[in-house]
């Protein structure tokens, strides 16, 4: 749940969430309820006909999971901003953990560098939040 | 094949006017690993202050694909769904929306970039999403999409 008294100073690393693992049904389930049908994450005969060995997770999906991580840090409210890079894919059973630390405070907002990793330490997605600091 | 800037950028996205649902919200609470009461229950998301159960943070992503034939441009445009990529997603706050809102998502086609001699391109669109009842600004969100040629 939410820490209300988590303190954002530069250097704070904020709890790690752990997500996951992704299964097949997770995509299925991810593609009917975010609207994004593109078949290539949930069919296998599209992915091969694109070169792929396999389906693959919707970015989406992490930077949902992102997006709880930050609103288990800060409530809600206070996120000014989410932004999110998809840097590599990520495969079925993969099990994402989505990491944050105080990068800068300025003023009333706090800039938090983000990372969702996987088990043997991909990088997948890197972004950053801006929150109000109350 | 590579699309044409001009054609990209002149191109016009139909708005998407959808009311928020309870329901839906549900759905992608369960679809993420959501299980906190204020994303689920109404009463817990009004105890915890919100109006309704809220919007999170990347949802509008799912509103905007909520209209009829979201990814429509694409094909409109010649690209082949395979071949694209997201590279870039964000979200800019301003209001809270919560279930029973209804909002309107007004998006745009803004850049298209040449990569690796045009083998690559990146399309930047960005979406601004208003409140119909109040006329407020409620978010921004933006997207990179990657367009590569499948053979």
């Amino acid at each position: 749940m939410t820490a209300p008294g988590t303190v954002l100073a530069v250097g704070t690393e904020l709890p790690p969430v752990a997500c996951g693992p992704i299964t097949r049904t997770t995509l299925a389930l991810f593609a009917g309820a975010s609207g994004d049908h593109n078949p290539i994450h949930v069919d296998l005969d599209v992915a091969r006909s694109a070169g792929l060995d396999d389906v693959f997770a919707h970015g989406m999906l992490s930077m949902a999971y992102l997006g709880r991580a930050v609103t288990q840090w800060v409530p809600q409210h206070r996120v000014r901003s989410l932004a999110a890079r998809f840097v590599s894919l990520t495969p079925v059973h993969a099990r994402p953990t989505c990491s944050g630390v105080v990068d800068t405070v300025e003023g009333d907002v706090a800039t938090i560098a983000l990372t969702v990793t996987l088990d043997d330490g991909t990088l997948t997605l890197t972004g950053t939040a801006t929150v109000a600091l109350s | 094949m590579p699309i044409d800037r001009d054609t990209a950028l002149a191109h016009v996205l139909t708005p998407v006017r959808v009311q928020v649902e309870r329901g839906a919200l549900r759905f992608f609470a369960t679809a993420t690993g959501e299980t906190r009461p204020e994303y689920v229950e109404p009463e817990a998301a009004r105890a915890a202050g919100h109006r309704d159960l809220p919007v999170p943070p990347t949802y509008f992503f799912s509103l905007e694909l909520q209209g009829p034939d979201p990814l429509g441009f694409l094909g409109d445009l010649g690209v082949d769904l395979r071949g694209v990529l997201h590279g870039e997603q964000w979200f800019e706050y301003v209001t809270e929306a919560c279930a029973g809102d209804t909002l309107t998502l007004r998006a745009r086609l803004v850049d298209v970039v040449d990569k690796k001699g045009g083998a690559m391109q990146l399309l930047t669109k960005e979406t601004t999403v208003t409140d119909d009842a109040t006329g407020a600004l409620v978010a921004r969100l933006g997207a990179v999409l990657v367009l590569r040629d499948v053979a």
